[in-house]
């Protein structure tokens, strides 16, 4: 193979998704009316822009070559813990839910980094102790916020007429791009997922960026907390189910290798914004009124469009090895 | 306890350290002793054949569950997908036996059916999580995530989401049944757990697993059929949820694809973690699963009995895991 084809496939598999989103978007555009409307768009990104910070802290997880299965849970404590304190105003709601979230990162990281036990069953076991956390402090149930402090002002309201979630996502989103691609944390970031006795032994700090990671990784869940329990009046226990995996397969989809040492934050947002459009795609076909999937197809669509991503991903991998 | 060690003992005699290979090679076991004299101490009526039954009954399908979990890890994989086959499995069933999909001759036809058709449906999916492993080489995490995703769907898109009530005790025997007083499942359980057991430590098949899990390259080179053998395990492991799911739905009377197998997944991976089972592949203990989701049940009912909420249980199970998984790793340091 010569080195244009091989050039190809890499483009492909690098902007791929990004193509995919588009002609996800001007599918819809041509197919329903109101597709790309102002409400339909805010809403979108509305409702989403919690997944994306979750995301963002899986993809840097990710790249380190780890993984974080405590997000959901740790966004559900987040949201009880907002909850709690939203009577005192937005700010003590907003400090608490981050606090919630770096206290199971903090967990995460001394587990990881000091006990040396595998990411996956140290957020695994994290991930039961959030939940556990949550259900104790809302009594197992949902703790309603208080509208008075203006606190739901985080999840419902707009700035600039643009949902303040979205920005709170889109600053993130931008900061994390800059802070893996420009800063040493960054690059140590990437660093330790390629090799990581490798960074060790080059004097890296390998166990502190990895700490780190988590650590952030927790804030940011925390943080979706706060707005999930803004946007829908209520801190949730029991939300934040299956929410890991929703990153995760964000993450991947966006072509973010689980092995680590390769990654994207800004292909992670459209990974994100991919699966969330499947949803909303779903919600406008069944309102043609030609056909009626029930929200169940949701997931079967969405898992069929990761495996599609998935193999084609992994086919070109192949190829790739196959053409150096 | 390990039935199974890749890796040589030290040669280290000191005593202390014996003491310390003593406490984390039989720690699982040790701590399953402490818990029931402690539970005989401290929990009124626990000494009774109830209390044995609930506890077995509460822990068999996780065990069932946990012994494919046990072979997947052992390969270096993992298996996401069980909790989502155990409630296709349990959708289909009902289905069946209710006469839904397709008429019935008699109903004991449509009994036989429902335990064979939902076990080649999950055996098949198993084999799908593998094919997807082995010839797109996509990672077990991610391969076996497409299941989880898309198989509760499917589950719930085959019933509509709806609860299938149902009272067939031929059918319901599995999960409500009994043999001398012991429930069927639990013996059904012991069964499954000693036979792939064996199949772990005396088979060919068995000894091809660890060795891909300790380092797939060497197996390749040494002429073991990788690919082969890793889909045979994705398929066990499907098997077995799809086993657990029918226990399931036969003790509720009932199936619900919202709910069977929700959360398996992970109960799965904490037995095999606390009983011993390496992570990243290589060693193995199916009997260390079967004490590993005891110790955890035993934990939760100790809890549960003596008045804690369930919450702080779950904290308890997430400090059990970190503990029980870094104990053991002190002893291969």
């Amino acid at each position: 193979m010569d080195s244009t084809r091989l050039k190809l496939f890499r483009g492909i598999g690098r902007y791929g998704v990004l193509l995919a989103l588009i002609i996800l978007i001007v599918f819809g555009w041509l197919r329903y009316e109101n597709f790309l409307g102002l409400f339909n768009v805010l809403s979108v990104l509305r409702y989403n822009s919690m997944f994306a910070l979750v995301a963002l802290g899986m993809c840097f997880v990710i790249i380190t070559g780890g993984i974080d299965l405590s997000v959901g849970s740790t966004a559900a404590l987040g949201s009880v813990v907002a909850a709690l304190l939203s009577p005192y105003g937005i700010l003590p709601g907003l400090l608490g839910g981050l606090a919630a979230g770096f206290a199971i990162g903090a967990c995460n990281a001394f587990i990881i980094t000091r006990l040396n036990i595998l990411p996956f069953i140290a957020t695994l076991a994290t991930m039961l102790a959030a939940s556990g956390c949550a259900l104790l402090l809302a009594e197992n149930q949902s703790v309603s916020v208080s509208y008075d402090s203006g606190f739901t002002e985080i999840g419902q309201g707009d700035f600039f007429s643009f949902p303040i979630p979205a920005w709170i996502a889109l600053f993130v989103y931008l900061l994390g791009s800059l802070v893996l691609n420009l800063t040493s944390f960054g690059r140590t970031v990437l660093a330790v997922g390629g090799n990581e006795d490798a960074t060790r032994l080059m004097g890296l700090p390998a166990g502190r960026v990895k700490a780190a990671v988590y650590i952030m990784s927790g804030c940011l869940s925390g943080l979706a907390g706060v707005i999930l329990a803004a946007q829908f009046g209520a801190g949730q226990p029991i939300e934040g189910v299956g929410w890991e995996l929703f990153a995760i397969a964000a993450v991947v989809v966006g072509g973010t290798l689980l092995t680590g040492g390769v990654g994207s934050v800004g292909s992670t947002l459209v990974g994100v914004l991919l699966l969330g459009l499947i949803f909303n795609i779903l919600n406008f076909e069944n309102g043609l009124g030609w056909i009626s999937l029930s929200a169940y197809w949701q997931s079967v669509i969405r898992g069929a469009f990761l495996l599609l991503v998935v193999s084609i991903q992994a086919r070109l991998s192949l190829r790739a090895e196959e053409a150096t | 306890m390990a039935e199974t060690a890749v890796t040589l003992p030290s040669p280290d005699k000191r005593p202390w350290l014996e003491v310390g290979t003593f406490l984390t090679r039989y720690g699982s076991w040790l701590a399953l002793a402490l818990l029931i004299l402690v539970n005989l101490a401290i929990t009124p009526n626990f000494a009774t054949w109830q209390t044995l039954n609930v506890n077995l009954t509460q822990v068999c399908t996780i065990v069932i569950v946990g012994v494919g979990m046990t072979l997947v890890i052992a390969t270096g994989g993992i298996d996401l997908s069980v909790g989502a086959l155990m409630a296709i499995a349990g959708a289909l069933a009902p289905l069946i036996f209710l006469g839904k999909l397709f008429p019935l001759p008699h109903p004991l036809v449509g009994i036989a059916l429902a335990f064979v058709i939902p076990l080649i449906a999950t055996a098949l999916l198993g084999l799908f999580n593998g094919w997807l492993i082995t010839h797109l080489r996509i990672q077990p995490i991610i391969a076996t995530l497409v299941l989880f995703i898309a198989g509760r769907g499917i589950a719930q898109v085959f019933t509509n989401g709806n609860l299938q009530v149902f009272n067939l005790p031929e059918f319901q025997f599995i999960g409500l049944g009994r043999l001398f007083g012991i429930p069927f499942q639990a013996i059904l359980m012991v069964i499954i757990v000693v036979t792939v057991a064996w199949v772990l430590r005396r088979t060919v098949f068995g000894r091809e697993v660890l060795a891909i899990g300790g380092n797939e390259r060497a197996a390749r080179l040494a002429g073991i059929p990788v690919a082969s053998v890793k889909q045979r395990v994705y398929l066990i492991s499907g098997v077995l949820s799809g086993l657990a799911g029918l226990i399931v739905i036969a003790r509720n009377s009932a199936a619900d694809a919202n709910l069977v197998g929700l959360g398996m997944e992970l109960d799965a991976i904490a037995a095999v973690a606390v009983g011993g089972t390496l992570l990243t592949g290589g060693r193995a203990s199916v009997i260390g699963t079967l004490v590993g989701a005891l110790i955890i049940q035993l934990v939760r009912y100790t809890l549960l009995a003596n008045g804690v909420p369930d919450a702080a249980a779950l904290v308890a199970k997430a400090a059990i895991i970190v503990l029980a998984v870094w104990l053991q790793r002190q002893n291969y340091r």
